[in-house]
Parts: structure tokens; sequence; C-alpha cells
């Protein structure tokens, strides 16, 4: 068992795929270098065991990459998602860094496929991984494993002692007792908050409590807390997280993927009371995926129920459980625990204002509704064909927000905006500095490959460094 | 949780089998490590005929296990190959012909072991029943030695008629899986999904973790079992192109066995039984070490018969080659040839049948994945 009372060169806090990369690249420039994952060894690297891809600028096709994906593109997207809200020097930074990052992701082992199938919009701009992110965590640690980088689980970090933006000691909850653990660097790559109920509630209110959470229960933001208390200049929306709506039925914490609904264009979506509260057809994946969690959770009691009839029911991905169905809209109503009459109305008059069209769920069609509130501006359909369907839905937490502010080098930047001198930062836990509101598909990986490696090797460049001065001195 | 109850299934692990399909179908991450998650894609839900086809497309890799963010202890408790090898090996029951036969597959290990010492016994039997002590203790060589043990004809009707009834068997059992996985019958004479489930049956494609490997004790691509099933099938192969050369030497150009070292059936044979040898010695260690995850311990004895029938056939060929010169040529003799009719007879009722059924799936997800790659659109 990896020994904990040794000096290592350089402590990563967190087990994903920031940390990984974060370790290997400190580990190839010479440093030791040891990994404490909080979580279990099945449950370890955070959310990157339920990604899939990652979004990499590309000047031509590959093998898996349909056509090329300039770095100026990937940067339009990321204003576009993101409403501005980015650091511009970082985020070309890590785009024109992510270049290099298929190859070097490739040599640690990782490997890629064409996108997966229903993701077909994917396929020029997103590599993704044979057999998914935990395989991609599976050959990151192989190789990690291989190169000589400590790896400890389910190892908390509880304590940082951090002195005028020095790292100088950690400590480190493992077998049941508390360990001191020494390095001359701190890379925190141990994601968000996502998992902490009690925190989210502090800017969504007892709402919070109805959220589910799409990744590991270990996702608490311990380690994010800690370097914000010791003075690390905090970056991105304190209150804000990525919420999609996902099946009401999954589990409160690990669902992943599975658990998705992309039929919000089908039909229609009531709350509690059976009334619609936003237009469906307002825009097509994936920024209709993006902003339902985040309705959903404005509505009394989290909890909405997507309406469609017969025909659709093969038009979408399958998902995980089934839809609760009935042959009328009244016994759908009962089986859903909602007044029957206001359903019925609801539905009867998104019928009634149904206008003719030709419908194609792959652009915004003519398909519109008129006269209704809030409309429906494509591809509204009546609903009319028995039996009828509906998925509870709920706000599926992904991932949140705040982080620590760091420079080109992935170090991080006290809150009098000095340098810190030791600690470095990747992953979730400074995606702010690049993402400071929405989310476009894969870039999660991409900031913490790119900044992972970044961190490791501006670590290990800070390490030599200072042997270096010493070694003057001497 | 209320998760999916799929009804109407004829046995358990079918019914676990579509709910993890149906699992499967919802995330898709696996679709690029082997056949089965593509064909599953083509479906959105799974009768027992459809999970039939999908757990004999599996070659039991195991890297859809080690992928895999809802495996145990996660509370969906995904595992693939081991659901679906417990349903393959459920359906090679299901498929046996006569019904009345199908109990073998319940205590195969048993039910192998106690048919090879029979036939073996009997062989050893006959050979003192019909022969002198001092023919069956003698030194036999040149043209016709075995032959004065037992006669050519009498071989040749023995074994004909063992063969013969093994191929009618695997033929029944081959037709009940067509038809349970309801496949036209001209799926089977489609040229290209044939030469295509060829390619992918000779190099074992979807043995081999979608390129890395396969995995066996842990979550490192260790495994050899992809190199000790190609020992063991060319292995095999070659034993029977030995004894088709030996065939054709022996009517088409008068050439009685045994034949010298050099020539091509003892080549073929001796080069063949040593992969027979080490292959399925491979394959069993393999068995032993594996992950117990990965593992269908209920079905251990059937491996193991299997992979033990092979071996033993081998060791006895080789055993007779080297001492056929010698006085104990009689009595092993008598044991290899009991010990190959015992691997005849028992072809249809053993693992030996996972080769047909999955040949036959390759063939079938040969066709279905033209017939996507002509309809992109229907991927949506």
């Amino acid at each position: 068992m990896t020994d904990l009372s040794r000096r290592y060169d350089v402590l990563v806090v967190g087990g994903g795929n920031a940390a990984l990369c974060a370790a290997i690249a400190a580990r190839r420039e010479g440093a030791s270098v040891l990994v404490l994952e909080a979580a279990p060894k099945f449950y370890r690297g955070g959310n990157t065991r339920h990604t899939r891809n990652m979004r990499c600028a590309h000047d031509s096709a590959t093998e898996t990459l349909s056509g090329p994906y300039t770095e100026q593109e990937f940067f339009d997207d990321l204003l576009r998602v993101t409403g501005g809200r980015t650091d511009e020097e970082l985020a070309r930074l890590m785009i024109a860094e992510s270049k290099q990052m298929l190859d070097w992701i490739q040599a640690q082992g990782v490997r890629f496929q064409p996108s997966l199938g229903g993701t077909l919009s994917l396929g020029r701009t997103n590599s993704f991984f044979l057999g998914g992110g935990r395989a991609m965590l599976n050959a990151l640690y192989l190789t990690a494993e291989r190169l000589g980088v400590a790896v400890r689980y389910e190892a908390e970090v509880v304590g940082l002692e951090i002195a005028d933006g020095a790292f100088l000691g950690a400590t480190v909850q493992a077998d049941g007792r508390a360990h001191r653990v020494e390095a001359d660097m701190l890379i925190a790559a141990a994601g968000g908050f996502e998992a902490n109920i009690a925190w989210l509630k502090q800017g969504w209110g007892e709402a919070a409590e109805n959220f589910l959470i799409r990744g590991t229960p270990y996702n608490r933001g311990t380690v994010l807390r800690m370097l914000l208390d010791a003075g690390v200049q905090p970056i991105g929306d304190p209150t804000q997280c990525h919420a999609v709506a996902i099946d009401a039925r999954a589990p409160k914490f690990d669902g992943g993927i599975i658990t998705r609904l992309d039929c919000v264009v089908f039909g229609i979506v009531v709350n509690r009371d059976a009334q619609r509260f936003y237009d469906e057809g307002e825009d097509i994946w994936p920024k209709r995926y993006a902003i339902w969690g985040r309705l959903v959770a404005q509505q009394p009691g989290q909890i909405a129920y997507i309406v469609f009839d017969a025909p659709a029911l093969t038009q979408f991905m399958p998902s995980l459980y089934p839809p609760i169905t009935a042959d009328s809209i009244r016994a759908l109503a009962g089986r859903l625990a909602l007044d029957p009459e206001a359903l019925e109305a609801t539905v009867a008059r998104f019928n009634a204002a149904v206008r003719p069209g030709t419908f194609d769920h792959t652009i915004l069609d003519d398909c519109r509704t008129e006269g209704l509130d809030p409309p429906k501006t494509h591809w509204a359909r009546r609903i009319e064909t028995p039996p009828f369907h509906a998925y509870p839905v709920r706000p599926g937490i992904t991932f949140t927000y705040l982080g620590v502010r760091v420079d080109r080098d992935a170090r991080m930047v006290m809150a009098d905006g000095t340098k810190a001198a030791n600690m470095f930062a990747a992953g979730e836990i400074m995606a702010g500095n690049v993402l400071g509101q929405g989310y476009a598909a894969g870039i999660g990986m991409t900031i913490g490959s790119v900044f992972g490696r970044i961190a490791g090797r501006a670590a290990a460049a800070e390490l030599h460094r200072r042997r270096n001065a010493r070694k003057d001195a001497a | 949780m209320s998760l999916h109850t799929p009804p109407g299934h004829a046995s358990a692990p079918l019914a676990e089998a579509d709910r993890l399909m149906t699992v499967c179908n919802a995330c898709r991450y696996c679709e690029g490590l082997c056949a089965v998650f593509p064909a599953m894609e083509m479906r959105r839900s799974f009768a027992d005929g459809d999970l039939n086809y999908l757990a004999n497309l599996c070659h039991a890799c195991g890297a859809c296990y080690v992928d895999c963010q809802f495996a145990p202890p996660h509370e969906f408790q995904v595992n693939v190959p081991q659901t679906l090898a417990a349903v393959r090996a459920d359906s090679y029951r299901r498929y046996a012909w006569p019904a009345a036969l199908a109990p073998i597959f319940d205590r195969n290990g048993l039910w192998i072991a106690l048919i090879a010492a029979l036939a073996v016994a009997a062989f050893i039997a006959g050979f003192v029943a019909w022969n002198d002590a001092a023919v069956l203790f003698g030194t036999h060589t040149g043209p016709g030695a075995f032959y004065r043990l037992m006669p050519h004809d009498t071989m040749v009707a023995v074994f004909g008629a063992a063969f013969l009834y093994a191929i009618l068997a695997l033929a029944m059992g081959l037709r009940a899986f067509w038809r349970d996985i309801g496949e036209p019958a001209a799926t089977l004479a489609e040229p290209a999904s044939l030469w295509q489930a060829v390619k992918d049956a000779a190099t074992l494609r979807n043995l081999d973790g979608g390129g890395v490997g396969c995995y066996g004790a842990d979550e490192r691509p260790t495994d050899n079992r992809r190199l000790y099933h190609h020992l063991t099938f060319y292995g095999f192969l070659l034993c029977f192109a030995a004894t088709s050369v030996a065939t054709l030497y022996h009517y088409g150009l008068g050439r009685i066995a045994p034949y010298p070292w050099w020539d091509l059936p003892v080549v073929l044979g001796t080069v063949g039984g040593i992969g027979l040898l080490i292959g399925p010695a491979g394959l069993l260690a393999a068995k032993w070490t594996r992950d117990p995850a990965l593992r269908d311990d209920a079905r251990f004895g059937m491996d193991a018969a299997f992979l033990a029938m092979l071996f033993l056939t081998s060791l006895t060929g080789l055993l007779l080659l080297v001492l056929r010169a010698t006085p104990a040529m009689g009595l092993l003799l008598a044991l290899h040839l009991g010990v190959v009719f015992a691997f005849f007879l028992t072809m249809p009722y053993g693992r030996f049948v996972h080769g047909l059924y999955r040949f036959a799936a390759l063939v079938r997800y040969a066709k279905e994945r033209r017939q996507m790659a002509e309809a992109p659109a229907a991927r949506a």
C-alpha cells in the first residue's frame, strides 16, 4: 500500500482526468508524485467516469473525426455557450493546447473511436473514448502506475495547511485515522461541489433537496472550500450549476448518462399543476438539453412531466426507465398523480393551438402553435394517438461553476492578485476560468486534460527551479 | 428503484440480460468494443431470441465490464459478460437435439467424463476381446500396423457413424438457434455475410477488447485467451486436416497408415497436436485465474470437460505417435480411439457448439451491419 509518511515532490488531490494528466505530466518531468483519491477504487475519477468524449481543435479529419475543427471555431463556440463569460487568454491557450492533446492523451494509452450512435452531431468536433470515460480513466491509471505514480484510494484530504500562498502540508483521512502528508507542490484537481446538497442550498434554497446528482457522491467540494478559505481567489458564479432534466426515477447519485431524457421536443412539458411553463420547441439540441434542468428546478416541487403520444415513442434514444403509459390523457394523469381535468384541459388547449406543418426534429421546422402561452414554436404536433406516455423529470446536476482563479501555468492566484508559491489547479475546480456559464459537449474533459498537463509540467518546472536555486546557493 | 421489469422471459438470466441491454442501450459507451453493442443498438426491445443472438455474439473478452461505470458495486449492477455467458450456456441446452439429451448440459462435466471413460473402456475391452494377447502387446510396424488391432473398415464404420450423428445433431441445433433468433435461412447462404463471418471468426476480432486485448484477473488487458484460442482452434483444424489427408492417402493413393514422421498427415497432426496441448491448457489456466465477476462458475464443468477432451485427444494421439513401434501401441491406440470416439459423440452436447452458434451469429451480424451501413439515417 502506498506510503503516506514519505515526502513526495508533488501531491495531486483528486483522481479524475485532470488529476491523472497532472500526475503523469509531472512524473514524466521527473517528479515523485502522490495521487490522493477520496473515493474507493471503483468510484475513482469523479465526473470523468461518466464522460464519453473531449473537444479538441484539429486542422483536418482523422480516423475518428469527420472533419477539421479550427481553433477559431472552437473559440467562437466557447464564446457562444458562455455568453462571453470566459478569460480569453486562458481560453485561447487551452484551445491551442487542445490540438496536441489528441496525440498526447493517446500516448498515455487512451483510445478513441468515431462518435457514438445517436451523437452524430458531435462527430466532427469531439473525440469519443473507446469504452467511455471509465475506460479512459483505466488507461490513465495504468500509465500512471507504470510510470511509478503512487496512488491511494479512500484517502480524503480534510485539511490544507497554507501560509501566504504556500502549501505546507495536508491532513489526510485514510484507514480510519488522520495522516500528515507533505509535498513541495500541490495540484488541486478534486472537482466541484455538486454532490454537496448543503452547499447547493446556498444558491438554490430548499429546492436543492429535490436535485438529483448525476455523478458520484464524492464531489463534495471539500478541497475547493479549503482553498477559498485559505485566501485563493474565487472565480465563477458561486450559485450556479449545470443542470439538465433527467428521469425523476434516477438514483440520488451517479445515475450518469443513462437517465437523461431528450424527448422534450416530441411533446409538452407540464408541471405539478398540469400546466405548461416554457416553449418546448425553442431550440435544438444541445441548447434545449441544457436549459431544462434549470426550468424544472424553478417549478413547484422541482418536478415536471414530459407528455407525448404513441408515434413519438420510437423517435428518440431509448432511456433507462420505461415511460409511464395509459390509454387516455385522463388515465395518464391518474398514473402521474396529476389533476385529470387540468391535464386534459392543458392537452386540449395545446392541440387546438397546433398549426399544420411538416415535422422534422433535426431542424427548426414549421410545426408551431398559435395563440398559446407559452407557445411551442417548433415541432408542435397534436397529442392525440393513444397510448399516451409520460416521463417524470427532475433537475440533474452535472457540475458547479465556482472555482479557483489560475494563470497560464495553472498556478492559483490569491485573493490579493499575487501568485501562489506552489499551488496549481486543474479540471472542474478551475473550470470557471474558461467556462463562466453554459456548456459545450466534451469541454470539461478538454479543461481537465489541458490544464492537468499544464499544472503537472508547471509544478515540475517550479520544483526544478527551486532545486537549481538551492544548488546555486550551496 | 423502479427499474424496468422485463415481462415474458424464459429464464432469470434472460430477464437479467433484457434489463442490462436496456441499460446499455441508453448508454452505448461500449459500442466500439465488439459486435454485441452495435447489434444491440439496432433494437429497442429484447425478446429471448434477440438475447440469445446477442449472447452468442459475445466473445467474453471482458472489456465492457472493466469499462462500465455501472458495473458492481454500482447499484445498476451491470455485468454483461457474466450474464451473457449464462444466457449463452442456457441456449446450448435449449437448442440440443434430440431434446431428450438436453439434460446432458446440466451436469456436463460429469456426463462428458462418464462418456469418455465408457468409450475408452469399451475400446480397450474390444481390443482385448478381439485380439490375442500376443497381438495386443506385440510390436507392429509398417503399413497396416494399426489395422492389425482393429480392421480398417470397422474403424471407418464406427467413427463414420459417430461423426455423421454428430453432424446431424449439430445441424439440428443450428436450425433451432436460427429459428429462435428469427433469421431467414437464406442469410446463411449470403457469400458476403459468410465471408465476413469467416474473417471475424478466424481472427477473433471480437475477442480483443476493442483493440487493446482481453481482461482476465483485473483491469489490465493482459489476458492471453485469444492466443490460446488460436492455438486450440488452428490446432484442431490441423488435426482435422491430418485426418483428411490420411483419408485421401488411403483411398486415393492406396497408402496405408501409419505414415513416416515426415509425411504430411503426421506433420499436420503433430503440429496441430502441440497446439491442442498448449491451447486448451492455457484456456483452462486463464479460466482459473479470471476475475470471478467475469466467470460463469456454474458452467465451469462444461468448459473444463471440453478443454480436457481436446487436450486428451491430442495427448493420446502424440503418445501413440511416439510409442507406435513399441508394445504399448495396442493399448494406446484403444485409448486414443476411445477418447476420439467420445469427443465425436459429445460434440453436440458440450462446449463445442459455441463455435457453431457464434459463427452463425457473426453471419447474421455481418448482414445487419451491411444493412445499417446502407441506411445510415436509421441511426439518428
